[in-house]
């Protein structure tokens, strides 16, 4: 829905400052490029593997990421791109892990579905569904533990709520008061299957409440909508009172990964969702609320395309990990220890003090 | 010397840490007030508080999950399952995301965890209470896999695996609980990656492992009465593994019999034949390796076969004069 249509809550309420639109505005459209740019180098067989697009669910990232501080983390999944760049990832390093290179976020050792910027925040992702979510619970355990203000962000998908660890997690983050905010991304399929064939329940307040927390579903194509209620489900974090589960109603153009053919929904069905492309939207909502004009919001829009491109180019030009690389960082500690390398059961290992 | 239980022994190790770093602390279920399913930790939470000796849900898979997550945040999370069998509920945890997150991001990470659980038969509980799974875990890289035999092993190995900062699956047998043995008073840690030879000889070296340490020992003594020196060696971690005091006590004995609990097919005591006959101390061997293990069964209730899934002090004996009669 757009400003001015019924419902949108955008017309109602004050926009958030110029400089946090911009942001948004900039980490969607970098997404966007991004996936548009892998999808090109993949097709051209540049690059090898598998990846998992986001294009059509930036509104997700980019609304709920904007509802963090600097500070704060996130954990992600196997569709990470756009987490990772909302949360401030170097585009030339996660360009670089796409191609699998050295100059990689992992060194070249994770790929698509690891990209890990600790330092920024970001967790990172995860290859298996439901599999940060209580890697989340037990950061955002240390968190409070710590006595440190920052709280911890969990994005999965709609279908991590059918992995019994979900459950597990979410019992004990409200049990304990963690300082967590649960973001499932429901862009209405789990690979092939469609919420109404694997949830006996699907409905956001109804899970909230099984477990003692708010549960709210929210418009994912629309940033405004999810950045509102995030902030909220980050303040309540942060002010000690627990987690919440936030559900973002969005929608994957793409293929489940790329060996997905499509035969589970029809092209009708996706050209719909299309047209309700969050991107353009928003840009409709920056320029007719007077924040950017036209020739700026083409301008922002080329410096993104821009950027992603010399990614690009950083990424051909890096080069591949050595081959000694292979056995580095199996274990943390003294490289002497002999476990850090391809054949042996390693040796005595002095402690640690 | 003072004389402790393994149980004491743990205990202590548990409350020494605990006091020392406060970045440690106990997860796991009834390990408050109930002091935990074999009372290893009694007392603590009234030492330590609810935050640090921390009772969880029956949500295993969530309890080594949130470790996980927690030591990425500078915590060093000491989780207790409650029996070695139902870390199978938890394996995605510790297999997919503890082993592999160090490596997957580059080395930018790394899990300060211990995985303490009781594992073994010999109490009458059956199949799902009485396994020994460790060749599941030292099957993948990025764990770490101690297996104390003695009470004074089982404390120096877990002060060192608290300070280790990679995750270690900690196998306590339930029955060395209420072994005594001795325990010096005051500060010491064991470095992984060390073995112990618990009895010296020079007829045959057998490796063995836990509970199998002891079962063995008293193998050696009966052999000694047949004139037969035996050499009972004791890995205490599997990875890292000692290999280099294997192959020179194989070196000098000549002969070698493996011992665990654990199932013979796909057993730890592969790797540990594998290891001797890939090296040097191969063309020293006078006979073939013997392996003397776990049956190729589930643990059954019944007292007379529990004790037959096991290898007795009888077998260990055979499996030796087998080799010694070559």
């Amino acid at each position: 829905m757009l400003p001015g249509e019924t419902g949108s809550g955008l017309a109602e309420c004050a926009l958030p400052p110029a400089e946090k639109l911009l942001w948004m505005y900039d980490k969607m459209l970098k997404s966007r490029f991004f996936e548009e740019k892998i999808a090109e180098a993949f097709a051209a067989g540049k690059l090898h593997g598998t990846m998992h697009l986001y294009t059509g669910e930036e509104a997700c990232a980019a609304g709920a990421v904007a509802a963090l501080e600097q500070a704060d983390y996130i954990t992600s999944t196997h569709r990470n791109h756009g987490h990772a760049i909302a949360k401030g990832g170097d585009i030339n390093k996660m360009m670089a892990e796409m191609f699998g290179k050295k100059t990689g976020s992992c060194g070249g050792k994770g790929g698509s579905m690891h990209i890990t910027d600790i330092a920024g925040g970001n967790i990172g992702g995860n290859g298996v569904v439901a599999g940060g979510v209580s890697i989340a619970t037990g950061a955002a355990l240390a968190l409070k533990m710590q006595g440190r203000p920052q709280v911890v962000l969990c994005f999965f998908g709609d279908g991590a709520r059918a992995e019994g660890v979900f459950h597990e997690s979410v019992n004990m983050a409200s049990l304990w008061r963690l300082p967590l905010v649960l973001v499932c991304e429901n862009n209405q399929y789990a690979v092939s299957t469609a919420p109404h064939r694997y949830l006996a329940r699907n409905d956001a307040a109804a899970l909230g409440r099984a477990y003692n927390i708010p549960g709210e579903s929210v418009d994912g194509n629309d940033v405004l909508a999810v950045y509102e209620r995030v902030s909220e489900a980050v303040a309540r974090a942060r002010g000690g009172e627990g987690p919440s589960y936030v559900e973002c109603q969005t929608y994957r153009w793409r293929g489940h990964s790329k060996s997905d053919q499509n035969r589970y929904r029809t092209r009708e069905e996706v050209d719909a969702w299309i047209l309700k492309d969050p991107i353009p939207r928003f840009r409709k909502v920056l320029i007719e609320s007077g924040i950017i004009s036209e020739e700026r919001a083409d301008e922002i829009e080329a410096q993104a395309l821009g950027l992603i491109e010399e990614s690009i180019r950083f990424a051909e030009r890096s080069p591949d990990p050595p081959l000694e690389d292979l056995a580095r960082d199996v274990y943390s500690g003294p490289a002497t220890r002999g476990l850090n390398s391809k054949e042996s059961n390693g040796g005595a290992i002095p402690c640690a003090n | 010397m003072r004389e402790l239980t393994g149980a004491e022994a743990v205990r202590e190790a548990l409350r020494e840490e605990l006091a020392r770093d406060e970045r440690v602390y106990l997860v796991g279920e009834d390990i408050g007030i109930y002091g935990g399913s074999f009372g290893v930790d009694e007392g603590l939470i009234e030492e330590f508080g609810p935050e640090r000796v921390r009772e969880a849900p029956i949500s295993e898979a969530a309890i080594v999950g949130t470790s996980v997550g927690a030591a990425l945040l500078g915590m060093r999370p000491v989780v207790e399952i409650m029996f070695s069998d139902f870390v199978a509920l938890a394996m995605d945890q510790l297999v997919n995301q503890a082993a592999k997150l160090r490596y997957m991001s580059g080395g930018q990470l790394k899990v300060p965890m211990v995985v303490r659980t009781p594992c073994g038969a010999g109490t009458g509980a059956a199949a799902q209470h009485s396994q020994s799974l460790e060749a599941w875990y030292a099957h993948v890289p990025g764990l770490l896999v101690a297996m104390p035999s003695t009470p004074y092993d089982a404390k120096g190995l877990l002060k060192a695996a608290i300070r280790d900062d990679n995750p270690v699956v900690f196998l306590e047998h339930k029955l060395l609980y209420k072994v005594k043995g001795e325990v010096p008073e005051g500060e010491y840690t064991i470095p992984f990656g060390e073995a112990d030879i618990k009895r010296a000889g020079t007829d045959v070296t057998i490796v063995a492992t836990s509970m199998m340490v002891h079962n063995a020992l008293e193998a050696a003594s009966d052999l000694e009465a047949r004139g037969i020196s035996a050499e009972v060696l004791d890995p205490r971690t599997l990875v890292p593994l000692d290999e280099r005091a294997i192959l020179e006590s194989v070196g000098r004995t000549g002969r070698l019999v493996i011992v665990h609990e654990a199932p013979e097919r796909g057993g730890f005591g592969g790797e540990i034949a594998a290891v001797v006959a890939g090296s040097d101390a191969f063309h020293r061997l006078e006979a073939p390796i013997k392996r003397v293990c776990g049956s190729n069964t589930p643990i059954p209730f019944n007292k007379m076969l529990e004790k037959h899934a096991m290898p007795t002090r009888e077998g260990i004996v055979q499996g030796v004069l087998e080799v010694t009669g070559y």
